[in-house]
């Protein structure tokens, strides 16, 4: 048993596994919160009927998607039909392998760890033509012209962003970024004096658009093009799509928390008496807050099992919290907790763009990324070399 | 469990390329050769070469290929009309006098060479990002340049021949 424990690929399988097993799960709840709080921002209240507050909702969904009958539309190129959804999905997996969730938790530490997320991400741009070539049918084949076209255009901009980031890093290792951000005493947003904010608003505008997301949807555009390139598809290939587009928003969001944000590191890495606010005030008041919080609202419920759930859960989550009172935990868990609140608020920030942003035209597209992205992009690697050859 | 990978991923990129040559649909053909730059990658990775293993996964199997399929289906290209006539001959004796070609190739090759020291997996370790900027902005800054004006050339020279089918 011991060998087996330490042996060096003991910790990378177990997270593979732990990754490919949890993260269609979180996915369906990434769902769940995306359209609760799309519900909140048109004053709606979501789904709300499967599960206390629609709670089950994700896993009736997958259950649904599991259970459909599969549909290959008859004149459709079968074998990339099939084969379309699993690029997509499994290169937006593969890319988890180098993110560092914290120092140890990780897969795999390669010192090319940022080009493996970027190589990664351009081959999954094939998943999405292919399945709009495949499915031989006007909307999706529109869909995935588009798509091709906006993902090669926003990837010049995203690449010209982590050039400027990697500059003050002085390293493509994920870990090793994370370090340098540490030994610099301030996160990778707020180097440069504070220069190095135009290369991350760049990033999350570029990373927007490479997720395919609203308002940068085009590809699949409800409006003019039914659903875009997965109008053919149904059932479990379909929700292979959905994982992938997930999978695709957690790897940028985690990319830019580890480029800019600071990875695992808390707020502040370099001021040593703020550790003991931040590492235990932050996560005990937020688990415990919440739970205490949670039981005057368990006495306005009116059904008894709702009633004793939401109790339940609150005294779980009270006891979450004093756990991380304890010292040993809360040095496991403290890294961990920051690099998810961290990817949370950037997933957030991005429900929050579809809520807010209408859609631009196709013209508009292409303006943005070749005209303004793109040459700001550049520039900013010029001013950052610059600043970067003073500071140093 | 080098030499494993090694045999396997060679071995798909071999079939990989056969199949690109075979496929009568373009598409089919394209997406072979993505199956062989991804297996190059992995070949470059095992011998040590990182950096040059994520570039040719983001240049040639993402960005090359993505355009590659943009254009055949801009073209909406259709699978080949088969060509009548073949000659017999051609059938029968072209794999044999291809196989003596590219034997008596390898075999000047090996010839004219010198002997090459044997290769060990993971014993080349000049692969990183920093190794290779600082050969491409010292020891080669000079072919590297003219190589990028070359392709700025050949940029400006795709536009103007572009413009002209516009006008």
């Amino acid at each position: 048993m011991q060998a087996i424990y330490q042996s060096p690929l003991f910790l990378p399988l177990v997270m593979t596994v732990v990754i490919i097993g949890v993260f269609p799960l979180l996915a369906g709840y990434i769902v769940l919160v995306e359209r609760k709080v799309l519900a909140d921002f048109q004053v709606r209240l979501g789904p709300m009927r499967v599960g206390p507050h629609g709670l089950l909702q994700p896993i009736a969904d997958a259950l649904k998607l599991l259970l459909k009958e599969d549909i290959i539309p008859t004149n459709a190129d079968k074998f990339i039909f099939w084969m379309a959804p699993v690029i997509s999905t499994f290169t937006a997996l593969t890319a988890f392998a180098v993110l560092p969730f914290t120092e140890q938790l990780r897969v795999a530490d390669v010192n090319v760890g940022l080009l493996v997320v970027s190589a990664m991400s351009s081959v999954g741009i094939l998943g999405i033509i292919l399945g709009g070539w495949a499915s031989n049918s006007h909307y999706p084949l529109l869909g995935g012209l588009r798509s091709a076209a906006q993902l090669v255009s926003y990837e010049v901009a995203l690449g010209l962003a982590l050039v400027s980031g990697v500059m003050s890093a002085g390293t493509l290792s994920m870990v090793g970024i994370v370090k340098t951000q540490l030994a610099r005493g301030v996160w990778g947003a707020f180097d440069n004096f504070g220069f190095m904010l135009v290369p991350f608003v760049i990033y999350i505008i570029a990373a927007t658009a490479e997720t395919n997301r609203a308002p940068f949807d085009l590809p699949e555009a409800e409006s003019e093009l039914v659903a875009g390139f997965h109008t053919e598809y149904s059932g479990f290939r379909w929700a292979l799509y959905f994982l992938a587009e997930y999978a695709n928003i957690f790897v940028v969001s985690s990319v830019a928390v580890t480029l800019f944000l600071g990875g695992w590191l808390r707020p502040f890495p370099s001021v040593k008496w703020l550790e003991i606010p931040l590492n235990y005030g932050v996560p005990v008041l937020l688990f415990a807050g919440s739970g205490v919080a949670s039981f005057p609202l368990a006495k306005r419920l009116k059904s008894h099992i709702h009633r004793v759930g939401l109790i339940g859960m609150a005294m779980l989550l009270v006891l979450l919290g004093l756990l991380l009172l304890v010292p040993a935990v809360n040095a496991a868990v403290a890294g961990f907790f920051w690099f998810f609140v961290k990817v949370s608020s950037l997933v957030y920030l991005m429900i929050w763009f579809r809520g807010t942003f209408p859609r631009f035209r196709y013209d508009q597209l292409m303006n943005i990324g070749w005209k303004w992205l793109i040459p700001i992009g550049m520039g900013c690697i010029l001013v950052n070399a610059l600043l970067g050859l003073a500071g140093a | 469990m080098d030499v494993i990978l090694f045999l396997l991923f060679a071995a798909i990129a071999v079939a990989c390329g056969v199949n690109l040559v075979v496929q009568k649909h373009p598409i089919a053909s394209a997406l072979s050769l993505v199956g062989v730059m991804g297996s190059l990658a992995v070949l470059y990775l095992l011998l040590g070469a990182e950096f040059i293993a994520a570039a040719q996964v983001i240049v040639y199997a993402g960005a090359i290929m993505v355009l590659f399929l943009f254009v055949i289906m801009l073209l909406n290209a259709g699978g080949e009309p088969k060509t009548p006539g073949k000659s017999r001959m051609a059938g029968l004796l072209g794999i044999p006098l291809m196989a003596v070609l590219l034997g008596l190739l390898s075999y000047l090759v090996q010839r004219a060479l010198p002997k090459p020291a044997g290769v060990t997996f993971g014993a080349f370790t000049g692969g990183k990002p920093y190794d290779v900027g600082k050969a491409i902005f010292t020891e080669y800054m000079l072919p590297f340049e003219i190589t990028s004006v070359l392709i700025l050339i050949a940029i400006l020279g795709a536009i103007v021949l572009a413009r002209k089918e516009i006008d």
